[in-house]
C-alpha cells in the first residue's frame, strides 16, 4: 500500500492507506483521530467536517490520496490554529461552551468546523449564510448554533 | 461491598414530598459510600385532582413514569453516592446519557445536597447490574422522576456523617459545623476536607444525626442554568462513543450486508472468496441478521459488504407499502362508542407516516466474546435486558458477559433496544475474533427502529357553546415494547383503575395520553396492527401524534364555536397550572399579532408526565411546499426544574423534531423497505428550517420534578400544525404534510 504524508494537527504523519481510502476511515482507523465522526459516509450529513489548507472539507468523500503534502485540521487540532496555549479554545468553541449548544454532542466537531469555516469567509455572517450550513443536528440544537456563531463572530 | 443496615428513614419536608420517603444505607467500603433505594417507599398514586365534567383519565392519576417508579420500587437498590480520600464525590447512574444533560442535573442534585462545587462531582455510567431489576431503564421521561429523590437522600446521608465524623475529631456538636466547596469549618478555625473525612464517616460506629435533604429555598445550585458538565469534551471532541473506544485491542471494524426487504434472511453468499481478497478484509461471517465483513477500516469493511452477492429469502412484509399500510391501519380502528346525538359534531381523520429515529450517531457496538466470557459496550437504555439476551445468546451464564453503557450520540427512544449489542456478539463470537460494529447511514434508516405509523379518528359532539363528547381512536402499527418495558408495566397494570385486559401498548397508552381539556365525555382507544417491522416507542410515544392530531382538531372545535384558539383553550383547560403556562406564550410570543398574508401563528397545549407546556409558532407559508417556522415561544411548567438550560434544551429539542415530523420527514415504505437512507432523502430539519428566534419560559413552581424530556413535542406539532392551517387556509391530515419521493432512493 502507499504512504501519504500530510500535515495533521500541526503534525507531520505518514499513513499507510490505499488512494481511495476514504480519509475519514485513515484518521479514525489508522491515526486514532475521532473526532470527525461518522454519520452517513455520502457528504450529507456533514457530522465528519474538518479544514484542509483551512477551509471546510468533508473527509468521508476525500480520498487520502488527495491530502499528501497538505494540512488537515480536525477538531483536536482545531484550537492549536488559534493559539499556542494549550489551555485555550477557539473562539467558536468558548462559544459553543458559553451558550451550551451541545446536547449528544455527535454532531458538534463538524458543527463547530463549519463554523469557523464560515467565519474564515465572512467575519460577519448573516441569518442566511447560517441557514447555508448543512450539518444536521438530530438533538436540534440550531437555534443555539445560530446564537453561538454569533457571538463568536462578535468577538472574533 | 455489602450493605449495612438502614440507617434512617429519611423524611422529605412534608409540604413537598410527605408521600415520598427513602430508606439510606451506609455500604462498608475503605471510604465513605452512602446508598438509597430508587424508587419511592412510600409511593402511592397521588388522588386525582378537582372533580370535573371529564372523568380523569388514567394517565392523570398514575402516568408512565409513576408506573416505572412504582414498578422499581420493590427491587430496592440502589444508587450509592461516595466520597473518596481525595474529597472527589462520585455517583454511577444506572441510566444512559444520550444528550438529555441526566449526568448534569444529577450531578447538580449531589453538589447541592453535599456543599461542593460541580466540577467536584464525577457522575458515571453504570455497567448492566441485574441485581436493579427493572430499575435500569431510561425511557418515560423517568430519569429525574425516579433519581431525584434517593440521590438527595444519599447526598444527605453522607454530608451528615462526613460533618458526624469531623464533629467526633474536634469534640463538638455537628451542628456548629459549616461546610463549603467540600471543606468543614468548625470553631477556632480549624477545618478539614471532606477528603480527611472520608474514612472517619465511613465508620459504622459513627453517631449520626438524622439527615434531612435540603428544601428547595436552601438550593444554590438547583435551579440554576447551568451548563453541560461534558460540553468540553464534546466542543474539543475529546467526547468517546462507542466507535471512539479503544478499549479492545484488535477489534476489527465490521458492518453488515443486509437484506433487500426487512427481516429477508440469507440464502447464500456467491462471491465470498472474491471479497475476502479485497484489501484490508480479514473475515466474511453470516449472521441472522444479514453477511458481516470484517476488515481493517471501516472504509474497507464497507467496500467489502459493497461487493458483496447474496442471495436472500423474503422479509416479513415484502407485501407492505404505505398506502396497504394506511389501509390496514383504517380497518383495525375501534368504533366510537358515544352514540350519534342530535348534535353538531366535528370529526376528522388523520394519517402520520412512518418516523426514523435516525440518531446521529448510528447504531453500534463492541463485542468481545471468549469461549467462556464476552464484554459488550454500546449506549444502551436497557442493558439488563441486553446482558440477559446475549448471554442466553451465547450460552453463557449472565454473570460471565459484561455490559458496559457508553455515552449515546442521540437515541430519541431508539437506544432502548439493544440489537447492535446483540449482532456484534453473534459476529464476535462466528468470526472468534472481536469486533466494532458500525451500522451504515442507509441501514440505520432502512433496518432500524422507527415509530410506527397511525391513523386516528377523532369526533366531537358540541352544542349551545359546549362540547359535550370527545372521542378519538387511533389505530397503530404495532410498537415493539419488549425491552423490558413491557414486564415492568404487566406488574403495575393490574392497579390501573381500568377495566379489562390491557396490552403492554395499550397500557402505555392510557398511561400517557389524556386530554387536558373538559371536552365532556372523553373516551381514547388504541387498537395495533401487528405488522413485523422494527418500530419503537419514539420520543414522547404516542403523544406526539395522538395529541398533536388533537391539537389541530381543538381548532377545528374552537373556530365551530366561533371562538378565538386561545380563547378556546381558555375556557376549557381543565386548570389554572394549565392556564398559567399558555398565558405565557400568549404575551411572550404576541398572539393575534397582524401577520403577513401567506403568515400566520399557531398555537398548542400538552400535559404529561405531571408537566405542561405551551408552544405559540408562526409559520411562513408563502410558499406551502417550503413553509418556515420562523418565530417559536414556549412555556413549560414542569415542577421543580433542576437545570432550567437543560429544560430549554430539551423543549427546543422536541420543537425541532415536531417542525421535521410535521412538515417534511417520514419514511415511505416500498415493497418491504424503507425507500430512505440519508438525510437528503429523510429530511429532519436543517438549520435553514428551523426558526430565526426562539424563546423558552420556564413557568416558575414547586413541586416534584415532572417528565420533560419528551414534553415538547406533542404541543409543537399541533402549533406548526394549526400556523400552516392558518397561513395557508387548508385542514392539515396527513403528516408529514409535504411528502413526496423527491429523491432517487438507493439500490437495495
Ligand atoms: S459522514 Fe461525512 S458528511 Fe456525513
Ligand atoms: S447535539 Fe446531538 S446531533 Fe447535534
Amino acid at each position: 500500500m502507499p504512504n501519504y504524508t500530510f500535515q495533521l494537527n500541526g503534525e507531520t504523519v505518514t499513513v499507510d492507506a490505499p488512494a481511495d481510502l476514504p480519509l475519514l476511515w485513515a484518521l479514525r482507523d489508522k491515526l486514532g483521530v475521532t473526532g470527525p465522526k461518522y454519520g452517513c459516509g455520502i457528504d450529507v450529513c456533514k457530522a465528519c467536517t474538518s479544514h484542509l489548507d483551512g477551509a471546510a472539507i468533508n473527509p468521508c468523500v476525500t480520498p487520502t490520496a488527495d491530502v499528501a503534502g497538505r494540512e488537515v485540521t480536525t477538531i483536536e487540532g482545531l484550537a492549536g490554529t488559534w493559539s499556542d496555549d494549550p489551555d485555550e479554545l477557539h473562539p467558536v468553541q468558548e462559544a459553543w461552551l458559553e451558550r451550551d449548544v451541545a446536547q449528544c454532542g455527535y454532531c458538534q466537531p463538524g458543527q463547530i468546523m463549519a463554523a469557523v469555516a464560515l467565519l474564515r469567509r465572512t467575519s460577519n455572517p448573516t441569518d442566511a449564510d447560517i441557514d447555508a450550513i448543512e450539518n444536521v443536528c438530530r438533538c436540534g440544537s440550531y437555534s443555539r448554533i445560530r446564537e453561538a456563531i454569533k457571538a463568536a463572530a462578535a468577538r472574533m | 461491598m455489602s450493605l449495612g443496615t438502614p440507617e434512617h428513614d429519611i423524611a422529605e419536608p412534608a409540604r413537598e414530598h410527605s408521600r415520598r420517603r427513602f430508606l439510606t444505607f451506609l455500604v462498608a467500603a475503605p471510604t465513605l459510600a452512602v446508598a438509597a433505594r430508587i424508587g419511592a417507599d412510600g409511593l402511592a398514586p397521588a388522588s386525582a385532582q378537582a372533580a370535573v365534567p371529564s372523568l380523569p383519565a388514567p394517565a392523570e392519576i398514575l402516568d408512565l413514569g409513576d408506573a416505572l417508579i412504582l414498578a422499581a420500587a420493590p427491587t430496592a437498590n440502589l444508587i450509592v453516592v461516595t466520597v473518596d480520600e481525595t474529597g472527589r464525590v462520585g455517583l454511577a447512574l444506572p441510566r444512559a446519557e444520550v444528550g438529555q444533560g441526566i449526568t448534569t442535573a444529577v450531578g447538580m442534585l449531589i453538589a447541592d445536597e453535599l456543599d461542593v462545587g460541580l466540577d467536584q462531582v464525577d457522575v458515571t455510567l453504570a455497567d448492566a447490574r441485574p441485581e436493579l431489576v427493572f430499575n435500569q431503564l431510561t425511557g418515560g421521561s423517568n430519569t429525574i422522576r425516579s433519581v431525584y429523590g434517593p440521590v438527595r437522600a444519599a447526598a444527605a446521608q453522607a454530608r451528615a456523617r462526613l460533618l458526624a465524623a469531623a464533629a467526633a475529631r474536634w469534640g463538638t456538636a455537628p451542628s456548629v459545623l459549616s461546610v463549603s466547596a467540600g471543606v468543614v469549618t468548625g470553631p477556632g478555625g480549624r477545618s478539614a476536607t471532606y477528603g480527611e473525612l472520608s474514612a472517619a464517616a465511613a465508620d459504622p460506629g459513627l453517631s449520626v444525626v438524622l439527615a434531612t435533604p435540603k428544601p428547595p429555598s436552601a438550593a444554590t445550585l438547583v435551579g440554576t442554568p447551568t451548563n453541560r458538565v461534558d460540553a468540553r469534551r464534546m466542543v474539543t471532541g475529546q467526547m468517546e462513543y462507542t466507535l471512539d473506544l479503544d478499549v479492545v485491542p484488535g477489534a476489527l471494524p465490521t458492518m453488515v450486508r443486509r437484506p433487500p426487504t426487512i427481516n429477508g434472511t440469507v440464502r447464500s453468499v456467491q462471491n465470498e472468496a472474491a471479497v475476502r481478497a479485497m484489501p484490508g478484509v480479514v473475515d466474511v461471517v453470516t449472521v441472522a441478521t444479514g453477511v458481516a465483513v470484517l476488515a481493517e477500516t471501516f472504509g474497507q469493511a464497507l467496500a467489502g459488504k459493497e461487493a458483496l452477492e447474496v442471495t436472500w429469502g423474503p422479509g416479513t412484509v415484502d407485501g407492505e407499502s404505505n398506502a396497504t399500510i394506511q389501509q390496514k391501519l383504517r380497518a383495525a380502528t375501534l368504533p366510537f362508542v358515544v352514540p350519534p346525538l342530535l348534535t353538531t359534531t366535528v370529526d376528522a381523520e388523520f394519517d402520520f407516516a412512518m418516523v426514523s429515529h435516525a440518531p446521529m450517531e448510528t447504531n453500534s457496538a463492541i463485542a468481545d466474546v471468549r469461549r467462556d466470557r464476552a464484554e459488550i459496550w454500546s449506549g444502551l437504555k436497557s442493558p439488563i435486558v441486553a446482558q440477559q439476551t446475549i448471554a442466553a445468546e451465547l450460552g453463557l451464564p449472565q454473570s460471565a458477559v459484561t455490559v458496559h453503557v457508553t455515552q449515546g450520540g442521540g437515541s430519541f427512544g431508539r437506544r432502548l433496544f439493544f440489537d447492535a449489542a446483540l449482532e456484534a456478539a453473534r459476529i464476535s463470537k462466528a468470526a472468534g475474533k472481536p469486533v466494532k460494529l458500525m451500522w451504515s447511514r442507509i441501514d440505520d434508516m432502512r433496518h432500524g427502529r422507527a415509530r410506527a405509523a397511525s391513523f386516528h379518528r377523532i369526533r366531537a359532539t358540541v352544542a349551545a357553546g359546549q362540547v359535550l363528547t370527545f372521542e378519538h381512536r387511533v389505530a397503530s402499527g404495532e410498537t415493539d415494547t419488549k425491552h423490558g418495558l413491557g414486564e415492568i408495566l404487566t406488574a403495575v397494570a393490574a392497579s390501573l383503575p381500568v377495566g379489562g385486559n390491557l396490552s403492554f401498548a395499550q397500557t402505555i397508552f392510557l398511561t400517557t395520553v389524556h386530554s387536558p381539556y373538559q371536552l365532556g365525555a372523553t373516551t381514547h382507544l388504541l387498537n395495533e396492527v401487528p405488522l413485523q417491522m422494527h418500530t419503537g416507542s419514539w420520543r414522547s410515544v404516542y403523544s406526539a401524534n395522538t395529541r398533536g392530531a388533537e391539537e389541530v382538531l381543538i381548532d377545528e372545535i374552537a373556530a365551530k364555536l366561533g371562538k378565538d384558539p386561545v380563547t378556546f383553550r381558555r375556557e376549557f383547560l381543565k386548570s389554572d397550572r394549565f392556564r398559567a403556562v399558555l398565558e405565557k406564550v400568549v404575551t411572550e410570543g404576541q398572539w393575534g399579532r397582524s401577520m403577513p398574508r401567506g403568515t400566520a401563528q399557531g398555537i398548542a397545549f400538552h400535559a404529561e408526565y405531571k408537566s405542561c407546556t405551551a408552544c405559540l409558532v408562526e409559520v411562513d407559508a408563502t410558499d406551502p411546499r417550503a413553509p418556515r417556522v420562523t418565530r417559536a415561544t414556549i412555556a413549560a411548567d414542569v415542577g421543580r426544574v433542576i437545570n432550567p438550560r437543560g429544560l430549554e434544551s430539551q423543549l427546543i429539542g422536541g420543537l425541532t423534531d415536531a417542525i421535521g415530523t410535521t412538515f417534511r420527514a417520514g419514511l415511505h415504505i416500498d415493497a418491504g423497505l424503507p425507500l430512505e437512507g440519508s438525510y437528503s432523502q429523510f429530511h429532519y430539519t436543517r438549520q435553514a428550517e428551523s426558526p430565526l428566534r426562539t424563546s423558552v419560559f420556564v413557568v416558575p413552581s414547586d413541586g416534584e420534578p415532572g417528565g420533560a424530556g419528551e414534553l415538547g413535542v406533542p404541543a409543537a406539532v399541533g402549533a406548526v400544525a394549526n400556523a400552516y392551517a392558518r397561513a395557508t387556509g387548508t385542514k392539515p391530515r396527513s403528516f408529514p404534510i409535504n411528502f413526496p419521493v423527491d429523491f432517487d432512493p438507493f439500490p437495495r
